[in-house]
């Protein structure tokens, strides 16, 4: 997991901050920072092994505030990137955060995709209903009758429900959260590393400036109810999965779905291995010499 | 020796049952499932194995349930510079195939026919010599009949390797090789196929040929065409990861990386469109080592975004552009040389970037090598532009010296004090990539970024730091500018025109000087692979001539002037520079060359 030296501690925030956060004063996106510290911080991984990677948004800014190996790519196109790391590196975490617009309307294409693929990596999408960083136009999980600056007169398109979407597509990991509650973005957090696959979280994270009290029923502090997915529910049955997250705002909180298929990491190495087995230890040249060999 | 091959083309040097020839132009033309590239491919590979030089051209249709196709070998004893303007021998297995490729023999040419498809035209046959074959009756009763008249091409491939006196069991070797593995009943067929086709004695009606004895090359040969030779070339340099999507005709370099580069350890991956395939090699060059992606027509248009990214990051990368007949979805199995506007400024802002093109099968071996240092030393991407003709067409080269040219570039991981990805006062102002995984002591990382960052990467709108990191990016490219060898000359040094040309068209021009020195006018070309930067020192070559013409497969455009004629004269803003252009999707004949060189001199 890390090439840790026991000279060295585990890194706490102090370590890990980057450049002051950019967002607005009470962004749902601080918590979300916050707590990938803490993940960091529980888990005793080095920066050198976290790989923070994310598109354009607001909550893309992510990955200049993470004292760690970051990228920030183009808009919707974290993802493949994402991927590009993550099946060369089989040493590294690859962690992507983003926002509604990122990874459901530019880059819904790759949501779709990376998940069937079940390319090992944690993809938290900071959704706030809303497009920030452009200054309030509808996104694609905007509610119908949302008031933007493109729908003065209220959103008219039927929203994307992005947790059916990861289900259908073939995502193995499935969860929801809310940045009002901590712990339970942690869990979901750690739930998320621990998963071997591609590993989506929905966090609902306010936008304060375009779309203030969004997600205020299922704050509790706002009068609203946090409620988690029951006990029982089997994260294997994608039925039942479907089931919860088509339950009416605000809905359930925790795993939604979950299941084991091999990764796309995994089926590669195993191609190379058999593929390189059958080279039986000859060069890179000796291998390319073959080939050459075949067009005298 | 018969009357009519006294005025072949195939000039006889001496008496005998067969005349010497330095060379010979072979045009199959059938349908796309005949299996004509087949026997195109295996007169190529022979000629290779002969120490002969051989190229090869081919049209398909890009559909595909077939049509019409045609594969054009020449082989010859020298130099062989084009796949031939017109043909010696015209193999025609429809009357289709008949009638539109006829014109393309050389007068006297001989036409051989497959009687049971063909009726010759009796105007034609006062002009060519006409030779018909029974070649599906006769290929049915050799191996059994199929409906569909498999076999013919092997059968014809033996009529032909009789006609020219060809090495029968280095063929039939040939045959065994290419169906190694399968079903030994495949390979026994084609044998008796072929043995069929060279039994039936075609220099009972014919005079036969002879190809005079080829100098000595040094070293072993290797046959290939230029996807090929260029998909090696990325193995070779190292290149480890990939992604893509599928497109006539990058899609076969993306097929054999996906099944080579397992063997070595490495990956390609199938994305879902352009975008995440640039994107995917993205991740994989920052992940540590430079990555590759191509791509033909509308998805090289797609990846400009994110190449522009590239750019701004500094992240080095390979985009393989197999050029075909555009815009939109345009001529997918035609050549075309009309990227070069979009490799060297597809996308917005100013974005310097790399454009490098290969001239021939070989040099794609070795463009891809040189493409990804360059990538690495600059950090920087670089567009490796090809095409279509030279991506399909087959010659033969020098097997190269693998085990000096194939290199290891696995990436550095030793753990740094302190790094600074975008550092200002670096000495050869090229920016340095830690890759994850590297630890820096200062506990200070570096974040790659498409935003306008300072020297950690972290984002700035700072007006100063904005002009000096756009100077850096420029410089380094100025640097690479300067370190580029100056192309030589073909012809002399100095005289009237001076032809220049890139990618896929250095053999014809070259011939076109040739033939155009041996009718006594003073023409001479300059061949350029570095397009973007363009090397320096070029306007001293110009000078030495009263006209500088741009051979391009490309339109004229709206000033008479194709794409790197455009790049030439906002360069070196002179006006001798003009265009010599054509877009008709096929290659450029020697014939047409002259011809407009002819026209262009005299209206100026
Ligand atoms: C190709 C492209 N199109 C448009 C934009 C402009 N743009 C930047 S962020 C954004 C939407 C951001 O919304 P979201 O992904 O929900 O992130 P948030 O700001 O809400 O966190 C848009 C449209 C861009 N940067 N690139
Ligand atoms: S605009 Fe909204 S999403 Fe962006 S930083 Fe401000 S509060 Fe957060
Ligand atoms: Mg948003």
């Amino acid at each position: 997991m890390s090439t840790a030296t026991l000279e060295r501690k585990p890194l706490t925030k102090k370590e890990l901050a980057a450049d002051h956060p950019t967002w607005c004063p009470g962004c749902g996106d601080f918590s979300v920072l916050a707590l990938y510290f803490k993940l960091i911080e529980k888990r005793g991984i080095w920066h050198e092994k976290i790989t923070t990677v994310a598109g354009i948004g607001c909550s893309s800014r992510f990955p200049y505030f993470v004292q760690a190996h970051g990228a920030h790519f183009i808009h919707g196109r974290a993802l493949p990137f994402a991927s590009g790391i993550s099946l060369s590196r089989p040493d590294l975490h690859v962690c992507v955060f983003g926002g509604d617009g990122d990874a459901f309307s530019i880059g819904g294409n790759h949501f779709s995709h990376t998940a069937r693929k079940n390319i090992k990596m944690t993809y938290v999408v900071m959704d706030n209903w809303v497009y920030g960083l452009t200054k309030k136009q509808t996104s694609p999980t905007s509610p119908i009758g949302f008031k933007s600056k493109t729908d003065a007169w209220g959103a008219l398109d039927q929203p994307i429900n992005p947790i059916k979407q990861a289900i259908a597509a073939g995502a193995t990991f499935v969860a929801r959260t809310t940045h009002t509650n901590p712990n339970h973005v942690l869990q979901m957090m750690e739930a998320a590393m621990d998963h071997d696959g591609f590993s989506f979280i929905q966090c609902l994270s306010e936008c304060v400036e375009f779309y203030e009290g969004a997600f205020d029923a299922s704050n509790p502090r706002k009068g609203g109810s946090f409620n988690l997915v029951p006990p029982d529910h089997d994260v294997t049955d994608e039925g039942a999965a479907y089931k919860i997250a088509g339950e009416p705002f605000p809905g359930k909180f925790g795993i939604i779905y979950k299941s084991t298929r091999p990764t796309k990491n995994a089926n590669e190495a195993k191609i190379n291995s058999d593929a390189q087995a059958k080279m039986k230890g000859l060069k890179d040249w000796q291998i390319l010499q073959k080939n050459f060999d075949r067009l005298k | 020796m018969s009357e009519a091959s006294s005025s072949t083309s195939l000039t006889p040097r001496e008496t005998g049952p067969a005349s010497k020839v330095r060379e010979a132009v072979i045009r199959i033309a059938g349908n796309s499932q005949d299996g004509i590239q087949a026997i195109g491919g295996f007169l190529a590979r022979l000629a290779g194995r002969s120490e002969q030089e051989v190229m090869t051209f081919m049209t398909i249709p890009s559909t595909i349930s077939g049509g019409p196709s045609i594969f054009q070998v020449r082989i010859g004893s020298g130099e062989v510079l084009s796949a031939g303007d017109d043909a010696d021998v015209l193999l025609a297995f429809y009357q289709h195939s008949y009638d539109s490729h006829i014109g393309f023999l050389k007068k006297g040419g001989i036409v051989l026919y497959d009687t049971g498809h063909v009726v010759a035209n009796p105007d034609r046959e006062t002009e060519y010599r006409h030779v018909g074959v029974p070649i599906s009756g006769l290929t049915i009763e050799s191996i059994g009949g199929t409906a569909k008249d498999k076999g013919k091409n092997i059968f014809s491939l033996g009529l032909i390797a009789r006609m020219y006196d060809l090495d029968a069991p280095k063929l039939e070797r040939l045959i065994l090789e290419r169906f190694a593995g399968k079903d030994t009943s495949i390979a026994t067929t084609a044998l008796t196929a072929f043995h069929a086709g060279y039994g039936f004695q075609i220099d009972n009606i014919l005079q036969t040929f002879q190809f005079v004895e080829s100098e000595k090359k040094d070293g072993q040969q290797v046959v290939t065409n230029g996807n090929e030779a260029l998909t090696f070339g990325l193995i070779a340099a190292g290149v480890r990861f990939g992604a893509g999507y599928p497109i006539t005709p990058w899609s076969d370099i993306m097929e054999s990386l996906r099944r080579e580069l397992p063997k070595y350890g490495g990956t390609f991956v199938q994305c879902e469109d352009e975008l995440a395939a640039v994107s995917m090699a993205i991740g994989g060059s920052y992940a540590g080592r430079v990555s590759v992606t191509g791509s033909s027509g509308p998805g090289i248009s797609l990846k400009t975004e994110a190449i522009g990214w590239a750019v701004m990051a500094e992240m080095p990368l390979v985009v393989v552009d197999v050029q075909r007949g555009g815009p939109s979805t345009g001529m997918p199995t035609n050549v075309e040389q009309s990227d070069l506007n979009i490799a060297c400024f597809g996308g917005h802002g100013d974005s310097p970037r790399v454009v490098i093109a290969p001239a021939n099968v070989e040099d794609c071996f070795y463009t891809a090598i040189e493409a990804v240092n360059i990538a690495r030393k600059y950090s920087v991407p670089v567009i490796l532009l090809t095409d279509q003709a030279i991506a399909s067409r087959i010659e033969a080269f020098k097997m190269p010296d693998l085990e000096k040219v194939v290199q290891d570039i696995s990436p550095d991981f030793t753990p740094r004090i302190d790094h600074k990805p975008y550092d200002l006062s670096a000495a050869d102002g090229v920016t340095r990539h830690l890759a994850p995984g590297t630890r820096v002591e200062s506990g200070k990382y570096p974040v790659v970024t498409g935003l306008e960052h300072d020297e950690l990467g972290h984002p700035t709108g700072s007006p100063v730091l904005h002009t000096k990191m756009i100077a850096k990016r420029r410089k380094k490219l100025q640097t690479l500018a300067a370190e580029l060898p100056v192309p030589k000359v073909f012809g002399a040094p100095e005289g009237n025109v001076l032809l220049v040309g890139w990618g896929s068209s250095q053999g014809p021009l070259r011939e076109a000087v040739e033939q155009a020195r041996a009718a006594g006018d003073s023409v001479s070309s300059l061949h350029i692979r570095h397009l973007n930067p363009l090397p320096n020192g070029l306007e001293k070559i110009f000078d030495g001539f009263n006209h500088v013409f741009v051979v391009e497969l490309n339109d004229e455009g709206l000033y008479g002037y194709g794409q790197l004629a455009g790049l030439l004269r906002a360069r070196y803003a002179d006006a001798r520079i003009g265009g010599i252009n054509k877009a008709d999707g096929l290659t450029w004949k020697v014939r047409e060359i002259l011809q407009q060189v002819k026209d262009k001199t005299a209206a100026r």
